[in-house]
């Protein structure tokens, strides 16, 4: 069991308000991801949970158990941190078993537990090294180990790739995903990341300036976002956003629209630009056009398109994909139905 | 990774230094070794001549030796238990964030630019007098009979002016240590169930390893040579109850004019300083390796 439920929950350092009246319910073995701009909250939120920092107001539960003055070991949950936090005068093994040594189990119990923990993160052979002796990768493995062995009853991950190069961070995300799906157990993961979100996540809650904007699945999010800051945090390259003029025409203050659910043409479509820069990726190419009284709009085409500078084009939205959104940034008509 | 040709010059450049150093140091050595086998003193001026082991013999079964010996090594000892056990409760107390905590940082670690003789006598007189010093009122207040500290308990008075000095540089350097404890490995164990003192034990102190070592091998190359504290407050006595090595020695050559004699225990002082050191180096060398 692994349920955790967040109600009215507030934080402030100071005078500043860092979490404002946060309601979420995190179900067992859920695999959760908070995901927002830097500075929007996420780690303050994480340790709120963890207990690391007491709550200001509200009330939060684990298992149906009010936790809110609990000591973080009282919780029985386990964290990653994103300097991985391991110990750097013991040895792998120390670092592994030192949740079980504190907790007071027997040796036996624990080089067991150990071991099986080293197995499944591939971590055998390391056992004698310090962390200094160790990749970046492999450091994570450790703080990862130290985190199972607990058997915890849910995981707290605090940007736990970041500091890992660009191969190494899909490979890590695998793993995770993987460990997700052997364990079965809760998970909860933060990220600045939306890509990590959107593939890793069964439930991903988008914060912004210690608000809940939108909590829902990946797809959720993507096709329905509730609002402008969604929309355009999730997805990539980023969603356009066309105001003005056109927008008003159809009854809306801002449009949106995805790269990808552009159509081309070379002499028919509903806006027409000239092409700036194309951005070939080999799968696709991601064009950037200017266009007319509207400003710089990105469409992603073909790979294989062959599209010069200065080249004039015509794009239109597909239909059912254009997102309308009112005044105060809120959806006004998801996958806008557009005469 | 230096190449042959960056070493040679690294070499060269380091030269004068090394050089001047080696001089510094070797010159008044082999001076000292040479006295140190000559019959040599100032009353009898021009009538130097070889003496063998004489001096040596001379200082070493003075009975003055063995109790200077003895006092030099409870001395350091106690000096270094106090000032890191004590340094170490008092780095902790000062890494808590206080109310004025500059102000106290900076009233902690003023009794280290304090010269030895200034502290020295302050503590002669105003704490330990008993007469006008302050535990003298203590004790009256509380009904006792004064106590004569420097007659009494030399060897105790000393300690606790030398332990009194020395307390700041060690909370000083631990207090450093301290503060780059990286935070989230506190908050790592405390998740892992380590209740406070386990945190202390298993993740301050390994961290603070280091500069506990640091702090001992600096500190006994002081403690070691201890002298103008014993000067102005008890001059060694009574008899030679706080006497050691550095104050016999001076008594041999300034009191006594016996330069010979003096190399002499100049020499057994290095000796013994070279045998605290290797021991020192043996027992916890090892946590200044990388
Ligand atoms: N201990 C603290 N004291 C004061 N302000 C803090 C503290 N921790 C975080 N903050 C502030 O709270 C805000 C959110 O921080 P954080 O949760 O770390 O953001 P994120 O992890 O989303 O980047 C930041 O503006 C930060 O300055
Ligand atoms: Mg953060």
């Amino acid at each position: 069991m692994g349920n955790i439920r967040l109600s009215n929950v507030s934080k402030t350092f100071g005078t500043q308000e860092v979490i404002r009246d946060l309601n979420l319910n995190i179900e067992d073995g859920e695999f959760v991801v908070f995901v927002g701009p830097s500075g929007c909250g996420k780690s303050t939120l994480l340790r709120l949970i963890a207990g690391l920092e007491d709550v200001s107001d509200g009330r939060i539960e684990i298992n149906g158990a009010d936790v809110t003055d609990l000591a973080p070991a009282r919780r029985g949950l386990s964290m990653v941190f994103q300097s991985y936090a391991l110990y750097p005068h013991m040895s792998v093994r120390s670092n592994i078993a030192f949740p079980l040594r504190m907790a007071g189990l027997d040796k036996a119990a624990i080089d067991r537990k150990v071991a099986e923990a080293a197995r499944v993160l591939n971590l055998t052979d390391y056992l004698t090294r310090k962390p200094r002796q160790l990749s970046g990768g492999q450091r994570q493995r450790v703080a990862i180990g130290r985190a199972i062995v607990r058997e915890p009853t849910a995981f707290l991950f605090d940007e736990p790739l970041s500091n890992l190069d660009a191969a190494l961070r899909v490979n890590m995300r695998l793993e995770i995903s993987e460990l997700h799906q052997q364990l079965g157990t809760t998970m909860i993961y933060v990220t600045h990341d939306q890509i990590e979100a959107m593939t890793m996540a069964d439930k991903i809650v988008v914060l912004n300036k210690g608000v809940v904007e939108q909590v829902g699945s990946p797809m959720e999010l993507y096709r329905t976002p509730a609002n402008l800051f969604v929309a355009g945090f999730i997805g990539s390259p980023r969603m356009n956003f066309i105001n003005g003029n056109e927008a008003a025409k159809v009854g809306a203050s801002v449009i949106g629209v995805r790269p990808e659910h552009m159509t081309m043409s070379p002499d028919d479509g509903r806006w027409c630009g000239e092409v700036g820069v194309a951005e070939h990726l080999g799968s696709d190419t991601f064009l950037h056009v200017k266009v007319d009284g509207i400003g710089q709009i990105t469409a992603r085409a073909p790979g294989e398109i062959d599209l010069r500078h200065g080249e004039k084009i015509f794009l239109s939205p597909e239909p059912g994909k254009m997102h309308l959104f009112g005044q105060n940034g809120e959806i006004v008509s998801a996958s806008g139905a557009v005469s | 990774m230096a190449t042959m040709h960056t070493r040679s010059i690294a070499r060269l450049m380091m030269a004068p230094s090394v050089i001047l150093l080696l001089g510094w140091m070797l010159i008044p050595l082999s001076m000292t070794l040479y006295f140190s086998f000559l019959r040599y003193n100032l009353l009898m001026p021009g009538m130097e001549d070889w003496a063998g082991v004489f001096n040596y013999e001379y200082f070493v079964t003075d009975p003055a030796f063995v109790t200077a010996l003895v006092n030099t090594l409870v001395l350091v000892g106690s000096v270094l238990v106090i000032s890191v056990g004590g340094g170490l409760l008092m780095a902790l107390l000062l890494n808590q964030p206080i109310f004025g905590q500059g102000i106290v940082r900076l009233l902690v670690i003023a009794p280290f630019f304090v010269m030895p003789t200034v502290s020295a006598l302050v503590w002669k007189n105003m704490f330990m007098h008993p007469v006008y010093g302050l535990f003298a009122s203590l004790a009256h207040g509380l009904g006792l009979p004064a106590i004569d500290w420097l007659s009494s308990a030399p060897l105790l008075s000393i300690i606790l002016i030398v332990s009194w000095q020395w307390l700041p540089f060690a909370a000083l350097i631990l207090l450093t240590a301290l503060q780059s404890l990286d935070e989230e490995q506190m908050e790592a164990a405390e998740m892992d169930g380590a209740s406070a003192v386990r945190r202390f034990a298993h993740i301050t102190l390994p961290h603070l390893a280091r500069a506990i070592t640091v702090v001992i091998l600096i500190e006994t190359i002081f403690l070691l040579s201890v002298f103008a504290e014993i000067l102005v407050t008890t001059s060694g006595g009574p008899g030679y109850d706080s006497t050691n090595l550095s104050y016999l020695i001076y008594t041999q050559a300034l009191l006594q004019f016996d330069v010979g004699g003096a190399s002499a225990g100049g020499i057994i002082a290095v000796i013994l300083a070279n045998i605290v050191a290797i021991f020192l180096i043996r027992l916890i060398g090892k946590n200044l390796e990388t």
